[in-house]
This record gives C-alpha cells, structure tokens and sequence, in this order.
C-alpha cells in the first residue's frame, strides 16, 4: 500500500508538469492559427466596421499583448478557473460541464461496448481456430477496423432508422416529450445505441484480434500445459490462466483508446448530433473561440493524464509481477 | 414492404393533392383555414452564439431571435415595407422626419407593458453601437417618443434607404426594463432568458442540441400565434440534416442547411414543398473578388477577361443546382433599383484570349501568361467545387490558380488584410443598394483589416459620386437612374467576378402552411403560421 501510495505521489508530480507544458503548448497552438474570434464573429455577421471589431477585442481581452494574455491564462489554469467565454456569453466551466455528460455516457458505454464485445469474440475465435466460428469473426474484426468511423455511422442510421425505424437516428433525446425517470433513460439510451456502437466498432475489432492473437500464444506456453497436466477443467484452464495472461496487450491497448476517445467522439458527435464537448471544440475551434478551445484541452489532457494512470495501476492487478515503479 | 405502402400513400396523396389544386384554386394553401396547435421543428445550423438579434446578426440568431423579438417594419416579397412592431409610419416633405406610430396593447413576455421608451432606448443605447445600425444612428439627429405610441427620427440629412433598416437584424427592440443597467448588452443575463414581444417565447436551450420556443398567450395581434410552439433542432451534419427532412423529424431547412446537391432531391419528395420566396431581403450574391491594387488585377482587360474566360452558366446550373442564376452586375436580380440592361459576359474564352494579348500577357513554354491564388469561401461543399472549376477555366485561357483552402478564421483574416489575389466573397444586399451594395464599391469604404468592406480597393470617384447621389436623392425614379448608371460603369470595370445571384429555396414539409410570408421567408415571425393535421 505504501508502495502505491508513493508511486501516487511521484506520478501526480509528474502529471502536473506534464498539465503545465501542455497548458503553454495549448495556448500558443491555437494563437497560430489565422484569425480572431472578434474578425470571425463580425464575419459570420455579414456587416463589420473597424470600431466594432476593436469593441469586441477589448470585451475579449485580445487587445493585450500575448504575455500578459498568457500570464493570465496561467495564473487562471492554476486554481482551475477555464475563465469565460465571450463569444458564449457563459463560463467555460459550464458549458464543458454541461455537454461532459453527454460525451462521458458515450465514451464509456462506446468503451465497454468495445471491450467485453472484443474479448468475448476474441475468446470465442480462438477456441474456435481454424473453423468457421473463427472465420466469421476475424472477418468481422477485419470489416469494422478497415472502414471509415463516419461511413459506419451512416449506414447504421440508414439501416437502423431510415429502413427498420427501429432507432432514432440523431440527438440525444427525444425533444418536447418532457420524459421522466425510467422512461427517460430509455428513451437517451434508444439515441445512445448507434453513436456508441459506431465508436466503439473499430476497438471492439482491435481487442477482437489482440484477444485471438495472445490467447492463441499464450495456449502454446507451458505453464498452460503444466494447468492442464495437473487436471484443470479447461474453463478453469482458460479463464485462470490463458485469459488472464492474453489481457494484458489489450490493457495497453484500452489505456490508448481512452485517450482516443475524445478525438473519436468529435466525428461520431457530428453524424449523430450528439451535444458533447467533442463538437463543442469542434466549434470553438472554427470560431476560434480561445478559452473554450483550450478548456476543452484542458480537460481532455486531465482525463488522458488520469487514465494511464489507471492502466498501469490496472497492469499490476493483471499481472501481480509488474512493479508499480 | 412498408417502403412500398409508403411511396403508394405517397402517390395517392400526390394525386389527390393535383386533383384538389385544379378543382378547387390555384393555391392548395388558400382553400384550406388555418388550425391552431401542434409544433413546428426546423433546423437550426450553424447553432448561433446568442439568440439576442439586438446582440449578434448570425443568421441562426436572426431566424430564432426573430419569433422572440420584433422590429418596427418587415420587408413584402416585392420589397415594400410592412407594420412590425410599428402599425404605421410617415415621412416628411423634406425626407427628414420619420414618424412611426407603434402597435398597442403590446406587452413584454414579463407581463410589462412595452412603449415607446422602449424603442428610443434600444436605438440609442443599444442599436447605435452595432456594425447593421452604427451608420445610420450617426445621421439621426434626434429621436423622440412625444407620447407612448409614437417614435419620431429627426435625420441629418436626407437617406433615401431609411425605412429599409428596420429588420429584425438591424433594429430588433429590446425591454429597457432589463438592459437600462450597468452590465454591457453582451454580457446581460437577459440573454440567456431572453424576454421580446415577438408570437413566442422562449423556454430552454439545450446548447449542441435544441432550442425550444413556446405560443405567447397575451401576443399583441389578436388569435395569434396558431402554432404551439416552435423547436429548433441542432444538426451538425449534412447527411443527417437531410435524413431528418427526409424522414419528417423536422420540417424546415433553409438557406445552406441541405448541400445545393440534394436540394433538388429532396424537393422533388412527395411530402415537401420548395420555395424560392422569402431570400428577397438578404439577396446575397457569389463573386470572386480581385485585389484590385496587385497586378495584373489593377488592369480592366484582365479582369473582363476573367469574365469572359468563366462559364458562369455552367456554375449557376450544375455546381449551384440551381441555387443561383449568372449575375448580371453588381446589384441582385431581387434587390430594388436592379438594371439589367448592362454589358453581357457570355462564357468566350476566345475573348478572353484576345484581352490578354492585347495587355501583352503571352503565354510561356507550359501555356501560362500569369499565375494567381484564390481562396475559396469556406461555407461548404459547393463553393470549393466552385473555385475548383473556376481554376479549370482559368487554365484554359492561360492563367493558372493555385488554390489555398482556409476555414472561416484564416479567409476573414487574409481577405480583410488584402492578403489575397482572388477570393470567394459576398455580402447582404438588405434589399437598397444604399445599404447592401454601395459599401463593396465605394472608396470611402476601404479600410484595410475590416471584412465585408470595400476589400477589393476598387476606387472610382465617378461611382462613388453616383451612389452618393442615388442615397440621398429624393424620389425612386432619381435614384434608379443613378443606379441603372453606376451598374453600366461597374459592370464595364468589372471590380469583382460576378458569378451568381444566390437563388436559394426552403424545404418545407406539407404540413407546414403560412411560415414563408414576407421577404425576409424564415426570418419573419411566424404569427400566421400553422400545421396541418398529420
């Protein structure tokens, strides 16, 4: 426990750099691009003077020089103020909060989709090697990993909800119904269902082939022999011993998809117009609306940050010979 | 199967529907009263900043703003002012007394009565300090309420194109009640909540996602509004805003919310009806403008040659479909004091040809007499298979493009810096040439680092006198001459390539009737507007 306890601390030191660089990096990254939000705002308005442009650089605060920009973005960042956004007329903070939600249900119910729905066929291809069962499931591994998210995205609408109406085809849920309770989380999850399978494809195909793959390896070694010359039933065989041993590459790999997620998630939330922070930085960055845009980055750089350090707690309950170091 | 049931009811209906308009009159929509009840949804995309109009001019903001808040005027189909908020209005002899007598019995969403102090307000404090209103705010010299109903502008001098600023755009009126304190208009907590006059209020944003609008009870125009209510769906995707019209989960879609491709698709589906009606207002055009200070622009034959060289028609037919037709000059077909009575650009590259070898531009060893960059305008699809076709033709006369995409941020900054050649561009005309069109041409209007001014730098005393003249003159008659002149000069000089008039249509389900009144379609207030049973 002391172990993990210091290891704690020495990685949270670490991640707080790490959230300091890319805060700095953030901030001039999205300062390259052309373009201010005050000249975007007046362009999207289709009638622009050079006095009302400067009025709204002064109410954005871009009339400062950058390092007085940037020390204040700092001195912000540190006590974990996303200041406000003018453009929004609302605090950074909540709108992230408002749409977190909506992009967090997604991610995770894309992520556990994927996960058990790749290990599940990944086991059941490699008891089943070389024989159809195995055939069609590494086939349709292969298909969801070689086609594009978006496409995928669309042909599940135009088979689920344009030919079978069985699945509304976008937004979170349904609009002036005023649902409550349980017949509201049906009705969201109703909409949950295709952008979550349609994120959650691709990884469901890569734990498909990883899972296979070491299961596959792991059979040959011989301490699975020892398990089974010592008299193990083969379910015990396979869930103690091989599985356990086949998940680790797919931890790894989990670990990477986390941070993947939000990038994924911004693509899956335009086809589907789900009201996640993915297509709120989308926008923020076509209106180049800073403090969003960087809040955004902020936050997405905490949950990468947090979740790795997940992955390698995770490791060492897999694997108890891994050292948390 | 139940594809088939549908395409016969379909058909069934269609039939009936024909049978009906030739029996009955020519209008379906006339032989039918209007319902009260039911929700109209539509699209809303891009999801605007604000739903102030007073705020913020995005077009979302003006189509959602403009059922919540009202102006004095609206704009008719054929461009004539229509009681808003104001029921009826004088002018002065000598054009510079403007009286507006104001509906009654009008109340804030809050149950506070509205009047005139509210109009004078919002103009002074508020209006006056937006880039639609700053301009002409300077040329009032007074504004006075002398009772409850009455709003008098006094002018400085004489502006021809007054009564057509009073959109919802330009003059939506705020309650002083809430915006008469301390905290800047932009940042007043009134926005998130936001309380007008307008057929209906506003109940929730669900930001990325809906904005709902609810029947106002206590509206000032008697047994209106017919609908319920009013949502607004967020639909960030092409495909899916056209799957949703397509399936009836919104009935509305305007302006660019379908990709001009599907449109004539879509409108032709038994269970919609298109219309070209209600974009007279806004008249927007699609020209590539030319920097008109570099070379070879600077010279006259290269820009006619451009011209020539563009096969504009092509443009307007198959990469518009139809959303535009080939401009004629600098004044939209649609807008008032249109002459199109100019000089003609058929599609010749011959002439083209023959303009550039007179300019002493001779083609090189690869066939290139000039190379230049163009930046196509960054809203969607079509128009970088616009630019994509325009660097075909170019090619073919010898001048070769080289096409550098930029999203909205980097084409503002550049086009606005001069730091371009050639670039997609186009403004509203707002139905006067006084208001929309004069300001691209005239050389008092080139500021440099400002979008949507003159930013091709074309200078020409003779048509700055011209449209001066023409907005401050007294009568139409005066005013078309000056126009009808400075569109023969500028089409001669040929400042920016014209290509189309915009021609944009609205999908509307069937059940939708009334919505598209005024010029100004979607953004009118939707007071008469009903739903048919399904």
């Amino acid at each position: 426990m002391k172990r993990i306890a210091a290891f704690l601390a020495r990685r949270i030191v670490k991640s707080i750099l790490v959230l300091f660089m890319i805060a700095l990096f953030n901030f001039f990254l999205v300062r390259a691009a052309p373009g201010d939000p005050a000249e975007i705002l007046a362009g999207q308005s289709g009638a622009a003077d050079a006095e009302y442009i400067q009025k709204l650089r002064q109410d954005f605060g871009l009339d400062q020089p950058i390092p007085v920009q940037l020390m204040s973005y700092l001195k912000h960042i540190a006590v974990f103020d996303l200041g406000y956004s003018h453009r929004q007329q609302a605090p950074v903070a909540t709108l992230i909060l408002n749409q977190l939600p909506a992009t967090l249900l997604l991610a995770l119910t894309s992520f556990a989709f994927a996960l058990l729905a790749g290990v599940a066929l990944g086991i059941q291809a490699a008891l089943r090697v070389g024989k159809w069962g195995d055939t069609v499931i590494t086939t349709i591994a292969m298909l969801a990993y070689a086609t594009p998210l978006f496409w995928v995205g669309l042909m599940l609408v135009l088979v689920f909800s344009v030919q079978l109406q069985w699945l509304p085809a976008f937004g979170y849920e349904s609009v002036g119904t005023a649902l409550t309770g349980f017949a509201r989380v049906i009705d969201i999850a109703r909409h949950l269902m295709l952008p979550a399978v349609t994120l959650g494809l691709f990884y469901m195909a890569v734990y498909t082939r990883l899972t296979r793959a070491s299961m596959l390896e792991i059979r040959q070694l011989d301490f699975v022999k020892t398990a089974r010359a010592k008299g193990l039933s083969e379910r015990t065989v396979i869930t103690r011993h091989v599985l356990r041993n086949a998940l680790l590459p797919v931890i790894t790999y989990a670990g990477i998809q986390a941070g993947h997620l939000i990038g994924g998630a911004l693509l899956v939330e335009t086809v589907f117009g789900w009201p996640g922070i993915g297509r709120l930085a989308f926008d923020a960055l076509v209106q180049r609306d800073y403090s969003v845009l960087l809040g955004v980055f902020f936050m997405a750089s905490i949950v990468v940050v947090v979740v790795n350090l997940i992955t390698d707690i995770l490791y060492t309950v897999a694997d108890p010979r891994i050292e948390l170091k | 199967m139940p594809l088939f049931n549908h395409a016969r009811r379909a058909i069934v209906k269609c039939a009936f529907a024909v049978a009906a308009a030739t029996i009955l009159s020519p209008s379906v929509h006339a032989a039918e009263t209007p319902q009260y009840g039911g929700v109209l949804t539509a699209i809303l995309h891009p999801e605007p900043p604000s739903l102030n109009p007073a705020v913020q001019q995005v077009a979302g903001t003006q189509m959602v703003g403009s059922k919540i808040f009202e102006s004095l005027l609206t704009y008719s189909f054929d461009l004539k002012p229509m009681p808003g908020l104001a029921k009826s209005w004088e002018v002065s002899d000598d054009k510079l007394t403007y009286t507006f007598h104001l509906q009654t019995g009008v109340t804030w969403h809050d149950g506070k009565p509205f009047s005139a102090d509210d109009v004078v307000f919002t103009y002074e404090k508020v209006l006056s300090k937006t880039p639609r209103t700053r301009g002409l705010m300077e040329n009032v010299a007074s504004l006075t309420a002398p009772d409850a109903n009455t709003v008098v502008f006094k002018l400085k001098t004489p502006y021809s194109a007054f009564l057509y600023a009073f959109d919802i755009g330009g003059g939506a009126i705020l309650p002083k009640h809430l915006y008469d304190v301390d905290t800047p208009v932009a940042q007043n907590p009134a926005n998130n909540q936001p309380v007008g006059t307008g057929p209906f209020k506003f109940k929730r944003w669900e930001r990325g996602a809906y904005v709902e609008l609810v029947k106002n009870e206590n509206y000032w125009k008697k047994d209106r509004p017919y609908l319920d209510g009013i949502t607004y769906r967020v639909i960030p995707d092409s495909a899916s805003r056209r799957l949703a019209i397509e399936q009836g989960t919104v009935m509305q879609a305007w302006l660019q919310d379908l990709e001009p491709v599907d449109v004539p698709r879509v409108a032709k589906l038994p269970n919609m009806v298109y219309t070209n009606k209600g974009y007279e207002y806004w008249s927007t055009m699609q020209w590539i403008e030319m920097n008109n200070a570099r070379a070879p622009f600077n010279d006259k034959r290269f820009r006619q040659a451009l011209m020539y060289a563009i096969n504009r028609k092509f443009i307007a037919e198959k990469i518009m479909f139809g959303q535009g037709v080939v401009a004629t000059g600098p004044i939209h077909h649609n807008t008032r004091f249109y002459d199109g009575n100019v000089k003609k650009y058929d599609y010749d590259p011959k002439k083209a040809i023959a303009l550039l070898d007179e300019m002493g531009l001779k083609p090189n060893a690869d066939g290139v007499r000039a190379t230049v960059s163009m930046i196509p305008l960054p809203y969607g699809e079509m128009p970088r298979r616009m630019a994509e076709y325009i660097k075909q033709n170019l090619s073919k006369v010898g001048v070769a493009v080289n096409l550098e995409s930029t999203d909205v941020g980097g084409w503002v900054s550049r086009v606005g810096a001069w730091d371009y050649d050639m670039a997609g561009n186009g403004v509203f005309q707002y139905g006067d040439p006084a208001i929309g069109v004069s300001r691209t041409y005239m050389s008092s209007n080139i500021h440099k680092g400002v979008m949507f001014s003159n930013t091709a730098q074309y200078d020409n005393p003779k048509v700055d006198e011209l449209f001066t003249k023409a907005a401050t003159a007294g009568d139409d008659a005066e005013r078309q001459k000056y126009y009808s002149e400075v569109q023969r000069i500028l089409v001669e000089d040929v400042p920016l390539l014209w290509i189309a008039d915009t021609n944009y249509g609205t999908v509307l389900n069937k059940r939708v009737h009334d919505a598209i009144t005024t010029g100004l379609g979607v953004v009118g207030n939707y007071s008469d507007a009903w739903l048919s049973k399904e």
